[in-house]
């Protein structure tokens, strides 16, 4: 298989992927090399390898995910491992449990590698530190959320064929986004041009300090964009609260053919979903079969958190001997 | 009788900036006399000599802003245990505050910290009542009463006093007993979820900011209510160039209006958070270095007058969580001296003024007979090395809990001996 062929070339000393803050460029183009070629093997009838062959992967998820969660399991059982998914409705962080109790009791299990999700940004990295085994960051609070970061520069740079010098326009909700976060580090990392366009409300505190353009008009922000990254606007933020109303935030920052037509001709539209349409994107524009790449990054999604699991999997005890 | 003999010290008023080698004789609990001239022709025959060796002999430092967990959370600090860290870093006083369980809002809870303090304390310990009765910013307390019992001044704490006539009826009604007002300054809703200080580090770690405007702005309308009242006010805890600003303009308008900056604010920034450090999670949370800077130099020039540890103990179960759930608060009482001595050896202030600050400032501002280098004071005495480095050592701290910002850190300096009343509580 493609994926364990080319495997000399590849950089990545690290236990942990807890952020895209730190990776050199070298190290995310590991992960995405092997990456394409677990794209291949997902799309054959053999999906499955056996890089991870005894391993034990837990997913812990203290914050509800349906496509991660699955996203993450799928990838662990393509490679072999035993996965186990623990998520908040049964664990005993419910019961008062803290999260550095929940980590050593966890541990004292022996996984391989523990996928994390938590609300609080920080906490990954705090649970990371109570363990001994490796942990990816499947997004914590408004921090990071690598694995995605990672499959959007994957779509990208399937689509594209590169990443430097492109122009990635990033609009919505970016505030409480950890999604833009990663993004911002990732393409910034990798030579693209990052721009933030969102209403004042939602960029956080000093964000043209983020290495990024900043725009509030959609009309200037996506002009001669080769890619359009929509956020999702969570509900309890549209009405009234950071913007007045649905309707007039759809208006304004709601990703149509109008606003689109400033963007470059061939010009990607992403979202890391799920989507609320009518919202932040217009429907026919999600659904657009040239344009839209949404359901190729959940795809994307897959292989990359495969090649992350492999790659952390190649620095554990015993790791890279199969 | 008690005499001890303080031999070869350099003394230091910071008052009166007097600073002489010399000896210092306490009889009893009082300063019986010192200079560069006594014992020339030796020490009392019966005194009991403490050899200086040129180290600073001042006055107890004061310590204006404390919490303690007593009552109502024991295993964080006792008054107990707080004395003894107090006494281990130099400081003969500490003022604690009212935000205990149950709140210290009534003549019966007064009474109730002085008698502990009596019994188990090593230092003295002076309360300051809660402004408003249960600290909910609603109805004023017994400011006469409480006084009387022994409040030295009147504060909802941690928390900012959001009504505005409220507010402006405690500062005038404060009038009548000359009290002090003291306020946690911040606005509440615009600090809402905020665990830090607004910025690019709060966005690039992903937690929510709090602007330094939620300072600026409380200040800046209970100056205008301080304007109306004439009342006595003074904030516990300035941390940006913007309030600094808005007290100095006060200041030059003649009114009665003092400040505070604690050791952690003038020492540290929002850098030393680094990745999610809790210990570094303050209220007010820790600010840019260029505000950093402007603290040092608002204590050096006298716009901010005393200089505070924010002592406030945090245990594990509170500390050792995702930063945005973990309590605000770091200990200090043990670090307030050879934190702000790194100032002193960096030249950004100088000796006496830091120790005025530590002194005779919040003993003034409280009306407490200590602070001074004086015949006849009580015996309220630092000797301290202003020079040995060590290393802090959490296991170390005399503190019940061990949340210090300094944890394994270099330090400079530190207390050598500690004496209240004319009895020595700690000596390295």
């Amino acid at each position: 298989m493609s994926a364990q062929t080319s495997t000399t070339d590849l950089t990545f000393p690290h236990r942990h992927l807890l952020g895209i803050d730190g990776l050199l460029p070298q190290e995310i183009k590991s992960i995405l090399d092997l990456a394409d070629g677990y794209v291949d093997q997902n799309r054959q009838a053999n999906k499955k390898n056996s890089v991870l062959r005894g391993r034990t992967q837990i997913n812990l998820f203290f914050e509800a995910s349906t496509r991660t969660q699955s996203s993450f399991e799928l990838a662990g059982k393509r490679l072999g491992a035993d996965v186990m998914n623990m998520s908040v409705k049964n664990s005993s962080i419910k019961k008062g449990e803290t999260l550095v109790d929940t980590a050593t009791t966890l541990n004292a299990m022996h996984p391989d590698l523990l996928v994390v999700r938590h609300a609080n940004s920080g906490a990954v990295e705090l649970l990371a530190r109570k363990v001994g085994c490796s942990v990816v960051n499947a997004g914590d609070g408004r921090h990071e959320h690598p694995t995605q970061a990672l499959l959007d520069a994957l779509t990208i740079r399937r689509r594209k064929g590169r990443l430097e010098g492109l122009i990635v326009a990033i609009c919505g909700d970016i505030m409480h986004s950890r999604v833009a976060r990663s993004n911002i580090l990732l393409l910034n990392t990798m030579g693209a041009r990052v721009r933030l366009v969102a209403p004042p409300t939602l960029l956080p505190a000093d964000a043209e300090r983020l290495g990024v353009e900043v725009f509030n008009d959609m009309e200037k922000g996506l002009e001669d964009a080769d890619i359009v990254m929509m956020l999702r606007l969570q509900l309890e933020r549209m009405n009234g609260s950071f913007v007045p109303s649905v309707r007039e935030y759809y208006r304004y920052f709601g990703l149509d053919y109008d606003k689109l037509s400033v963007a470059h001709p061939e010009a990607l539209i992403m979202h890391p979903g799920p989507m609320n349409r009518g919202v932040e994107i217009d429907s026919a524009v999600a659904d657009d079969i040239n344009r839209s790449v949404i359901r190729e990054q959940v795809e994307m999604g897959v292989a990359v958190r495969m090649a992350v699991l492999d790659i952390l999997s190649r620095n554990l005890p015993d790791g890279g001997v199969s | 009788m008690n005499t001890i003999a303080f031999m070869n010290a350099r003394l230091i008023d910071p008052a009166t900036g007097y600073d002489e080698t010399g000896n210092l004789l306490v009889e009893n609990d009082i300063i019986a006399d010192f200079g560069p001239t006594l014992f020339n022709e030796g020490a009392p025959s019966n005194a009991q000599i403490i050899e200086c060796n040129g180290n600073v002999l001042c006055p107890g430092l004061i310590d204006m802003r404390v919490f303690t967990g007593e009552p109502g959370a024991e295993h964080r600090e006792t008054l107990g245990s707080a004395s003894q860290a107090a006494a281990a870093g130099g400081v003969t006083s500490i003022i604690v505050m009212p935000n205990t369980n149950p709140v210290i809002d009534d003549v019966a809870l007064v009474d109730f910290i002085a008698r502990r303090a009596r019994d188990t304390a090593i230092v003295r310990v002076h309360p300051m009542a809660a402004l408003t009765k249960g600290l909910r910013g609603e109805e004023m307390t017994e400011m006469g009463l409480l006084g009387e019992a022994g409040a030295v001044a009147f504060t909802d704490g941690t928390h900012y006093v959001t009504h505005p006539q409220i507010m402006r009826r405690a500062l005038s009604y404060a009038t009548f007993f000359n009290a002090l007002i003291v306020q946690h300054a911040h606005e509440p809703a615009l600090v809402a979820d905020g665990v830090m200080t607004e910025g690019e580090l709060a966005t690039r770690l992903g937690l929510q900011g709090i602007p330094k405007a939620a300072e600026v702005i409380a200040i800046e309308r209970d100056l205008r209510l301080v304007e109306i009242t004439g009342g006595r006010y003074h904030v516990s805890q300035v941390t940006c160039i913007e309030s600094i600003e808005a007290i100095r303009l006060a200041k030059a308008k003649g009114l009665s209006v003092t400040c505070g900056a604690s050791a952690a604010h003038m020492t540290l920034n929002e850098n030393d958070i680094g990745k999610y450090l809790t210990f570094c999670k303050l209220d007010p949370p820790l600010r840019r270095e260029e505000d950093r800077q402007a603290l040092v130099e608002a204590v050096a020039d006298g716009t901010i007058d005393v200089v505070v540890s924010g002592h406030d103990p945090q245990d594990p179960e509170t500390k050792r969580l995702p930063f945005q759930q973990a309590a605000f608060g770091a200990i200090g009482l043990e670090t307030l001296l050879p934190a702000t001595l790194a100032l002193v050896h960096q030249e950004e202030i100088t000796l006496s003024r830091l120790l005025q600050t530590m002194t005779s400032a919040p003993a003034d501002l409280l009306g407490l007979k200590v602070g001074h280098l004086k015949k006849g004071a009580a015996a309220d005495l630092t000797v301290m090395d202003i020079n040995v480095p060590w290393i802090l050592a959490r296991d170390k701290l005399k503190s019940k809990s061990k949340n210090s910002p300094w944890d394994e850190r270099r330090m400079q300096g530190r207390a050598l001996h500690t004496m209240v009343g004319g009895k020595i509580v700690h000596s390295a």
